[in-house]
């Protein structure tokens, strides 16, 4: 019986690093759009949008490499879009810190699962489907 | 529609949405994309890349407060995610070869189905018999704390529950929504997992899925940052407040007008995918 309260506290310390580690990645990734939202509209309020075709040769920041280009030049959108990818990021980082606290466990079985999981996700990073 | 009023326009609707969503636990996705289509003329390329980054982001904000209460079974999670992300991608590649009226009709009847599953009440049906010889091998049973101590449970039916995860990530990556209601019936239903160790694992599950539909959603230029941006600040916030309010706030009520609500969108947008006039 101890030793499956003094698992439990063990885990329990690693559910406290992952609650912040989300936190911290949700609160950061809101303030990068934000800060990007600021610039964008404070360039094009009055410019007109219409989103009624969807035109993917004309997104412009659709890439990884794409994004990193256009904060160099402080591009309003390509700030939103950096914000947005640490937000997609942040679910990933959890993945990448399960795979360690297994490690740390010694149950190889579940780095392994880990593994493969992150193996999906680095694929549809370089997935290009056909527009 | 000038970008400063398309921007209040959605930050509102968002925000909404994303208070709305975690009130009822319906989530935001669903309703992100009724707003961008039928309330703005958006094209349902670009709501479904905005609706899965708000998916992210109801996910990792409610996540951070649920991990604390020490209840997510990371093994179940993580051993399902092999499931929902492969089959997220799959979900996401078939988007790209049929017709986008043929994914409103799909949303619009997933729509209707979230609904019903937000308003019917959930049984329990978790117990302790280690019958599972997948679950033991994939050491899936678990326990959570209780006002009585730890509370042992064991996981049942894990090829059932693997296949169900399957339809929930084809669903998630071709429409861009968290597809909770299915992974709930996977998780309950067929695995019998108690609701406080499905709900959390379940959002674990739908951030990660997520992801990587986003991620390809990206590369196909459905994602476009002046739609992103007020969807994402909007969304947040509204499910902050949300989770703030629903801890001292009984939702009964506002689940029922909200289920009718969705049910009229839902109708909505099946009509319009089938006249092909959305």
């Amino acid at each position: 019986m101890s030793k499956q309260i003094k698992h439990y506290l063990g885990d329990k310390d690693v559910q406290v690093i992952l609650g912040t580690l989300l936190r911290v990645g949700v609160i950061v990734s809101t303030a990068v759009v934000l800060l990007g939202g600021i610039i964008f509209l404070s360039t094009h309020n009055n410019q007109k949008v219409s989103f009624s075709d969807f035109k993917p040769e004309e997104s412009k920041f659709s890439s990884v490499a794409e994004i990193l280009g256009g904060l160099k030049t402080l591009d309003g959108l390509a700030i939103i879009q950096f914000g947005v990818l640490l937000l997609i990021f942040t679910p990933i980082a959890r993945v990448v810190f399960s795979i360690f606290s297994f490690l740390m466990e010694k149950d190889y079985m579940y780095v392994l699962i880990g593994i493969i999981v992150l193996c999906v996700i680095i694929t549809s990073l370089y997935l290009d489907v056909a527009h | 529609m000038t970008v400063l009023l398309f921007t209040i326009i959605v930050l509102v609707g968002a925000f909404l949405a994303g208070l709305l969503g975690s009130l009822t636990g319906l989530g935001g996705g669903v309703i992100i994309i009724p707003l961008l289509t039928l309330g703005l003329g958006v094209d349902i390329h670009y709501a479904i890349g905005a609706s899965i980054i708000s998916v992210i982001a109801t996910s990792s904000g409610s996540a951070a407060a649920y991990v604390k209460e020490g209840i997510t079974n990371v093994r179940i999670g993580m051993f399902l995610e092999i499931a929902t992300t492969l089959s997220a991608i799959v979900g996401v590649i078939i988007a790209t070869y049929i017709k986008a009226d043929y994914i409103i009709v799909i949303f619009g009847l997933i729509l209707l189905f979230s609904a019903f599953m937000m308003l019917k009440k959930k049984i329990d049906h978790s117990n302790n018999e280690k019958t599972s010889v997948l679950a033991n091998y994939f050491k899936l049973n678990g326990s959570y704390p209780t006002e009585d101590g730890m509370k042992q449970y064991a996981v049942h039916h894990v090829v059932g529950g693997f296949a169900m995860m399957f339809v929930a990530g084809t669903l998630s990556g071709l429409l861009g929504i968290g597809s909770g209601a299915l992974k709930v019936i996977g998780m309950d239903n067929i695995m019998k997992i108690p609701f406080k160790v499905s709900t959390t694992t379940s959002n674990f599950m739908i951030g990660v899925t997520a992801a990587a539909s986003a991620l390809v959603y990206l590369h196909k230029g459905q994602i476009d940052p002046a739609i992103a941006m007020p969807v994402t600040l909007g969304v947040i916030t509204g499910a902050t407040l949300g989770a703030k309010i629903l801890i001292r706030t009984k939702t009964d009520k506002l689940k029922v007008i909200f289920a009718i609500v969705v049910t009229f969108l839902a109708l909505q947008m099946i009509y319009k995918g089938l006249t092909g006039s959305i």
